[in-house]
């Protein structure tokens, strides 16, 4: 529509992709470096579901509208599994690296964490994701016209925002719970997230009744949030203690020598 | 991975517009048509458009400008000239886009838009049916490079006998500061119209409702001002490539002599007296593009073809002592670019004759739209008060009308050659004071205006033969107005050139000279014809009209060898393509102007047109300013939000995610 809606939808979707960056990554160059290479995951799992798309795509008979709808359901859950995948084989190399890492370090304790590499894997996986998801339309909201002629929605582009900052938020949430169910070999909780992930795929099937699909997605993010929060050490004690600027009394108790 | 992939982003309520668009979007996908579904879906391109563009001369620009990323406008379509209160002063979402009809296309309308272009993003004309009289030339064409000066007779100059076109509005010597498109009426107009029914149109007279529809135009121009600055910012750049800004207009004139010279031969001829017949190729509208010229040149030289057949014939048998030289002169309408250009060669030696071998010239101006049988005879009665001239010219006085003996010559390429020497001619014309022409320059001259109807039933081979008396005459007005590619004109065309027959008629604006030894469609076409009706067919082969030279009763510095297509048999499909011998030459018609560097000149034609780099119309829906502002705050707001998050996240993480220890002695 025009640089007003450019910069509005950027903020909307990258907001706190790019906060979460600057305070949490930015400093720490190693967590940088994972940060890309578990974009690059990403990207490798989007190369290959696009080919088999394609392949299928040009075999399929064009004229059979039922064929291409089942053929983009197929292309979303192939999409979806080869994700996961990557990120589980993300996950393997990563624990190769740490015992690599650990015995070149002078320290004795590893510099980075599992807890953190999954943070930063899930956070580049939604870095990747959202920027495939979003640039396209960016690069077309910047024109004088809104989307409407042929008779669509006119929240395309702001839909498309919200929804690319949930999938981004999501990525990195999943990505905590995936490394930690790795950790603790709980595999139904690997299913959970496969399948959370193929359901919030499936909701955009309900695109353009908007509503229909983001508010099922908002919730989706905010309960994978807290199990996020939970796996990776929370508690509603913390919280609470956060909250009430107890924190301080808390960390000296804790630190006390013993 | 969303389930957005290709099909979700379009999205339709219903499952089979869903796959009917996914379908849709892969075929575009999978062919190599660029594929944006996005922007598909915002913009509707426009694909038959003829803009105005920007022509300048020494002292002027004139035509039209858009601004460099082009001008939007949400669509008005005018219902009448009162309509114009809405997008001037009271409608609330400036600026508009004015969508006209072509009843509505006047020179008043036009100057109120002008003189409130902030409010005016740009016009569109839809012509639709041909107004009663509608020229938008000026009132007395070529006023300044005629013979009528101040100094010739004060009495005769800029009009002030005559005024030749009183309908001339002018329209196209203004100045707009927004573009103005044509639309041609079809599906698109179509499309644009019911875009603004559905979302521009004022209910119960509250405002209007969110998303509108707008339209984008873009013709930036890149010359500015007049010729002297284009063509000085041409130059100054100093690469081996100068890019230039503006281009000369200018084309070739097409010139025949019944008994040919040697061409390479410049300059006097010793008791060789020739008689110029001239006429006028070219026209203009006020859309360049879309020229026709029906009684403004292609009466003149199609009557001119048509006398060159006849006299050919004549000669043969009876030769005569005076040459004739037929000349078809091109850029006529643009200050006299052909005919100054001849009369400049001639001065200077450049050309086989001079203008001592000019014993008198006859020109044919607009002859087709005549009350009766009238003809009228125009002459210069400043030269006829010299005797010689008087007499020659009473002579052709026979069984024509005489315009009155004190008026002035009308507009007409005798009057550059009146201008270099005072040589005894007449103009032939069908008006016997002002032009009988309602049309004058503008896109209605067309065959319509002519009477030029055939019967709806008819193929375009049956047109073609749908004669009257004089067979070639309607034949070649048939190819000229309603469709140039027809089986006469195939026939006569050179195989390399064939291209450029169309289902139209030819574009009759001379359009800009170029480098390359290449005219425009209308001067091959018109040399072509000219060599058919007027040369022989000879017996030599492809190889040999290539080079005559080689053979001894041939020779190239007299006559020009073409090779053309040729009938097809009844029953075969092989053309039978032979050399044509004919005396036809194209000869460089550029305004001297710019061979002398001198562009301010008010001698010769200055006329340039302006670069662009590209020209296209699109429609779309706009967004209303709140929803845009709202998108901005709340992205701002997300933004702020997300910071402070994270910060207060990020400082309290050792508290956040420590593992839970219960401390054995508890903290008090």
């Amino acid at each position: 529509m025009t640089a007003s809606v450019f910069f509005g939808c950027t903020f909307i979707a990258f907001g706190p992709a790019i906060a979460l960056f600057l305070f949490t990554i930015a400093r720490d160059p190693l967590r940088v470096i994972f940060l890309i290479a578990g974009a690059f995951f990403w990207l490798c799992s989007l190369l290959l579901s696009s080919l088999v798309w394609f392949i299928t795509v040009q075999i399929s008979n064009k004229e059979s509208s039922s064929q291409q709808k089942g053929l983009l359901i197929f292309g979303v859950v192939l999409s979806v599994l080869l994700q996961e995948t990557c990120r589980f084989g993300y996950y393997k190399l990563l624990k190769k690296a740490n015992e690599g890492l650990l015995m070149l370090s002078a320290e004795e304790t590893m510099p980075i964490s599992i807890r953190q590499l999954a943070y930063v894997s899930g956070l580049g996986f939604g870095f990747m994701s959202g920027a495939f998801s979003m640039v396209n339309i960016l690069a077309d909201s910047v024109g004088p016209g809104t989307i409407g002629i042929h008779g669509d929605s006119q929240h395309y582009f702001l839909s498309s925002a919200f929804m690319t900052m949930a999938i981004i938020l999501l990525h990195m949430f999943w990505g905590v719970v995936f490394f930690d169910s790795c950790e603790k070999q709980h595999w139904w909780s690997l299913a959970v997230v496969v399948i959370s992930h193929l359901l919030v795929s499936c909701l955009t099937f309900q695109n353009p009744q908007y509503v229909g699909s983001l508010v099922p997605t908002y919730i989706i993010v905010f309960l994978v949030g807290l199990w996020a929060f939970f796996c990776s050490g929370g508690s509603l004690r913390n919280l609470k203690l956060c909250l009430t600027c107890k924190d301080k009394d808390f960390l000296l108790a804790n630190h006390r020598p013993r | 991975m969303t389930g957005r992939g290709p099909g979700t982003i379009i999205g339709f309520p219903h499952k089979r517009k869903l796959v009917t668009s996914i379908k849709l979007f892969l075929f575009f996908c999978l062919s190599d048509v660029s594929c944006n579904s996005v922007a598909q879906k915002i913009y509707v391109e426009l694909n038959n458009t003829v803009p105005c563009v920007r022509l300048l001369n020494a002292t002027h620009q004139i035509g039209c400008q858009s601004s460099i990323s082009g001008d939007t406008g949400v669509i008005h379509v005018l219902e009448s000239e009162a309509d114009l209160e809405w997008p001037l002063s009271k409608g609330p979402n400036p600026p508009y886009m004015v969508l006209l009809e072509s009843s509505l296309f006047t020179k008043s309308i036009m100057m109120k838009m002008k003189n409130a272009s902030s409010r005016v993003a740009g016009v569109v004309v839809v012509p639709k049916t041909s107004p009663p009289e509608f020229s938008p030339h000026t009132t007395c064409p070529n006023e300044n490079t005629g013979v009528y000066t101040e100094t010739y007779d004060h009495n005769l100059a800029h009009c002030n006998t005559t005024v030749w076109n009183p309908r001339g509005n002018g329209l196209s010597y203004e100045e707009f500061d927004f573009p103005v498109f044509s639309l041609k009426e079809d599906n698109e107009t179509e499309v644009i119209k019911q875009c603004y029914f559905d979302h521009n149109r004022v209910v119960n007279g509250s405002g209007l409702q969110y998303p509108l529809c707008a339209m984008q135009l873009f013709s930036h121009m890149h010359a500015v001002t007049d010729t002297a600055t284009c063509m000085r910012r041409s130059s100054m750049d100093f690469s081996t490539s100068p890019v230039m800004v503006c281009d000369p207009l200018g084309g070739y004139n097409v010139c025949a002599f019944i008994r040919p010279y040697n061409s390479t031969a410049f300059g006097h001829k010793e008791n060789e007296s020739v008689v110029i017949a001239a006429a006028r190729l070219d026209s203009k509208a006020f859309f360049l593009e879309d020229s026709t010229g029906a009684e403004g040149s292609v009466s003149g030289f199609v009557t001119l073809l048509a006398a060159a057949q006849a006299l050919c014939e004549a000669t043969q048998e009876a030769p005569r002592t005076r040459n004739i030289l037929f000349a078809f002169f091109h850029g006529e309408v643009f200050d006299y670019i052909g005919s100054s250009r001849m009369v400049y060669d001639m001065k200077n030696n450049m050309f086989v004759i001079d203008l001592d071998n000019v014993h008198s010239i006859l020109e044919i101006g607009q002859v087709a739209v005549r009350s009766g049988t009238n003809l009228f005879l125009h002459s210069d009665p400043v030269s006829r008060r010299n005797n010689t001239v008087h007499d020659e010219v009473r002579g052709s006085e026979m069984l024509l009308f005489v315009a009155h003996f004190s008026q002035p010559l009308p507009p007409s390429s005798f009057q550059r050659f009146l201008r270099a020497r005072a040589i005894p001619g007449i103009v032939l014309a069908d008006h016997q004071t002002d032009f009988n022409n309602r049309y004058y320059e503008s896109f209605y001259d067309n065959a319509a205006h002519l009477n030029l109807t055939y019967p709806s039933n008819l193929s375009p081979e049956e047109q073609l033969e749908f004669v009257t008396d004089t067979a070639k005459v309607t034949q070649m007005l048939y190819g000229f107005l309603v469709r140039s590619n027809n089986s006469w004109f195939q026939a006569v065309m050179a195989p390399e050139l064939k291209d450029i027959l169309q289902p139209n008629p030819p574009q009759y604006y001379v359009g800009v000279a170029k480098s390359s030894h290449q005219a425009n469609a209308l001067t091959y076409l018109v040399q072509y014809l000219l060599a058919n009706l007027t040369g022989t067919a000879t017996n030599l082969t492809q190889s040999q009209c290539k080079k005559p030279d080689e053979l001894p009763n041939e020779s190239t510095y007299l006559y020009s060898y073409l090779w053309v297509q040729g009938m097809v048999p009844p029953n075969s499909t092989q053309r039978e393509s032979f050399c044509v011998r004919t005396a036809v030459r194209l000869v460089k018609a550029v305004s001297p102007a710019f061979d002398l560097g001198d562009y301010v000149s008010k001698e010769y034609s200055t006329w340039t047109k302006s670069q662009w780099k590209f020209i296209k119309a699109r429609i779309f829906l706009v967004a209303s300013r709140d929803l845009e502002m709202l998108t901005l705050g709340v992205g701002v707001a997300v933004l702020f939000t997300s910071l402070l998050v994270t910060y207060f996240v990020s400082t309290k993480a050792d508290v956040l995610f420590s593992s839970v220890r219960e401390p054995n002695n508890a903290a008090y």
